[in-house]
């Protein structure tokens, strides 16, 4: 980031040479005028808000009436909250789940792809369920695997003799969850990919053919090194997406059957819009919130996220 | 994010030049090629078999579809399900074809999407083209400490903000309006201003040194050259904005509980709740689902190559 502005500055000192610099002595009053949308939105509905929410979470609100100021009461209660636990740990496999597969076939087919073909008409082919909602993802695979109609367990049927509830069953609640988010994310996941591949020079490669080196050791060696920087940004984008999941939970199962797919995100909208327990809700986002920069600055740490290999 | 260091001079086209050579790829069939091939054939049926399932499913009867549930073809076609979803049949025919009598009033739910998705992209985008210029472009103190602080909520995952955003609304009284749904995204966002910015650096300024030269004002330079050369980008914005406004759930849910202003993504839900447990009308259902994915797949046709190369693009940055 502050690359990034440094490289501003260095441009913007660039461009004042000569007699352009006069016409700059009244920037300071457009720019206040240009930039105020963009600053109060930022003020009321970010920064505000997310105070706002911090002060929420050491109250008892419950939205018609004012908020009580109750101090760490809402945390104490989230400590000994055996469903909160309960709801974290499913989320978790959740998220493990369809970052872990998602990313894993996203390469995979990025990689294949594009020893294969520039072509982007297939690139654009598995983008589409990118574009849909999540809502119409869900609804079609909630179709598909219907437990008698559906079609996956009609075939299933025929070459097993089995059906599986795929949203009746705790087992299999969330890897059928995690299924219609790898379908719905995997076709943008592989594009980022796609790109980051494109940007590796072929000599690369061409040294490493010269050197004998096996199509595979090429991947595990080449490709994947060169793409830590997108492959970092596409993980810490699903882990963060994948933690938020709603809709198509919603959608579905509902957090059933007996809370096996109670996400958090469900949870925290159920506290909040059901027993209209705000500080409580608000107590929870806090805690998604904190995990999910942790996680962020961790993946990044360990992926050292800033150094590409190619430079 | 970290890898955004370079300057946003290329187009998105560019992204699509190749870097190798064709020589080694072109290298006639192996088995290992045709088994990549087949593997690709397997992702793309993949992705794309639900969306023909769901036009199948659409087209059938829905008491039909049970005699044969895996039939590649409509069961018994009528279009039923599509009357069915815009509410165009009587509860009688609907019931006939095992619909639940309950319809969906897309006419409504459209036209609020398209408000909903409309104004919010409309605002988001131009508010965040005229910031990007007074950040890139003008001369001004702070400019590089505001812009810092603006950044830290490209840090910050929504998760936080939802909670106190829909007590905000509700204090101002803006629940059930379109006013409530558009304000919280219409003004800012760090992610448009920083991809703008980022492209417009990247821009040669002799063009607009030359106006300014001639006398032109900065607002006239902003609308008359800087706007019009970043036109690429913010065509890309402006559709992954509109896509993914169209295709919210939470916030409308969050904020509307009255049809009048529902968007459609969020009606559908609702009409899959309505639709009986036992037995649902899945023709329906689907019915309305292709109604509702069907703007989303219409952009698709006409800018498909576009959203791929800008997808690509966006993630370099």
């Amino acid at each position: 980031m502050a690359q990034v502005i440094e490289q501003g500055r260095g441009r913007a000192r660039g461009s004042t040479s000569g007699r352009a610099s006069a016409a700059h002595r009244h920037d300071g009053r457009l720019a206040l005028i240009l930039i105020t949308p963009a600053v109060v939105g930022f003020l009321v509905f970010f920064a505000y808000p997310t105070v706002r929410g911090i002060y929420l979470s050491f109250t008892d609100f419950h939205v018609l009436t004012p908020p009580k100021w109750v101090g760490l009461a809402n945390f104490r209660e989230l400590v000994g909250d055996d469903v909160f636990w309960h709801s974290l740990r499913v989320t978790l496999y959740f998220v493990l789940l369809s970052v872990v597969v998602g990313v894993l076939v996203s390469l995979v087919t990025a990689v294949v792809l594009h020893r294969l073909t520039r072509s982007t008409v297939i690139r654009a082919l598995i983008l589409l369920p990118f574009l849909i909602s999540g809502v119409v993802a869900a609804l079609v695979w909630s179709w598909m695997l219907d437990p008698q109609l559906g079609i996956v367990n009609v075939v299933l049927n025929k070459l097993t003799g089995h059906t599986v509830m795929f949203f009746g069953t705790s087992a299999w609640a969330i890897p059928s969850l995690a299924l219609i988010s790898v379908w719905k994310s995997m076709g943008y996941n592989a594009v980022l990919i796609f790109a980051g591949l494109q940007t590796i020079p072929a000599t690369v490669y061409e040294a490493g053919r010269i050197d004998g080196a096996s199509e595979f050791q090429m991947f595990r060696r080449l490709t994947v090194p060169l793409l830590r920087p997108i492959l970092v940004m596409v993980v810490i984008l699903s882990v963060i997406s994948s933690f938020q999941v709603f809709d198509i939970v919603q959608v579905t199962t509902k957090g059933g059957p007996a809370d096996a797919s109670n996400v958090l995100q469900m949870y925290i909208y159920d506290k909040a819009f059901s027993q209209f327990d705000f500080g409580y809700a608000a107590t929870m986002s806090l805690a998604l919130f904190v995990m999910l920069i942790a996680i962020t600055f961790t993946q990044m740490r360990l992926a050292r996220a800033n150094e590409s290999d190619l430079n | 994010m970290s890898t955004a260091t370079m300057p946003g001079r290329s187009t998105p086209h560019d992204t699509r030049t190749p870097h190798t050579s064709g020589s080694a790829r072109r290298a006639g069939f192996s088995p290992g090629r045709a088994l990549a091939w087949l593997y690709i054939a397997g992702v793309v049926l993949v992705t794309i078999f639900p969306f023909y399932w769901i036009l199948r499913t659409a087209l059938s009867n829905n008491y039909a579809l049970a005699t044969d549930p895996s039939s590649p073809l409509p069961v018994g076609f009528t279009l039923g399900g599509f009357e069915r979803a815009l509410g165009i049949s009587s509860v009688a025919e609907a019931q006939a074809q095992g619909g639940s009598g309950a319809s969906l009033d897309t006419a409504l739910f459209l036209r609020n999407s398209v408000i909903y998705a409309g104004v919010l992209t409309a605002c988001i985008v131009f508010c965040s083209a005229i910031a990007a210029y007074a950040f890139s472009r003008l001369q001004w103190r702070g400019r590089n400490a505001v812009f810092s602080v603006l950044l830290c909520a490209l840090m910050v995952p929504g998760i936080l903000t939802l909670l106190p955003n829909f007590v905000l609304i509700k204090d101002l009284g803006l629940t059930n309006t379109f006013a409530g749904m558009i304000l919280p995204g219409a003004f800012f966002s760090a992610f448009n201003i920083f991809f703008l910015r980022q492209f417009m650096l990247g821009l040669s300024t002799e063009i607009e040194e030359a106006a300014i030269i001639d006398g032109a004002g900065p607002l006239r330079v902003l609308f008359r050259i800087t706007l019009p050369m970043t036109a690429a980008p913010l065509t890309t914005l402006t559709m992954l904005t509109f896509i993914t406004t169209w295709n919210d759930y939470f916030w409308p849910l969050l904020v509307t509980n009255d049809d009048s202003v529902r968007p459609l993504t969020l009606a559908l839900a609702v009409f899959k709740q309505s639709s009986p447990q036992a037995a649902p009308d899945w023709a329906g259902l689907m019915a309305a689902t292709l109604i509702a994915a069907l703007p989303m797949l219409l952009l698709f046709a006409v800018f498909g190559k576009r959203i791929v190369n800008s997808i690509g693009f966006s993630g370099i940055k």
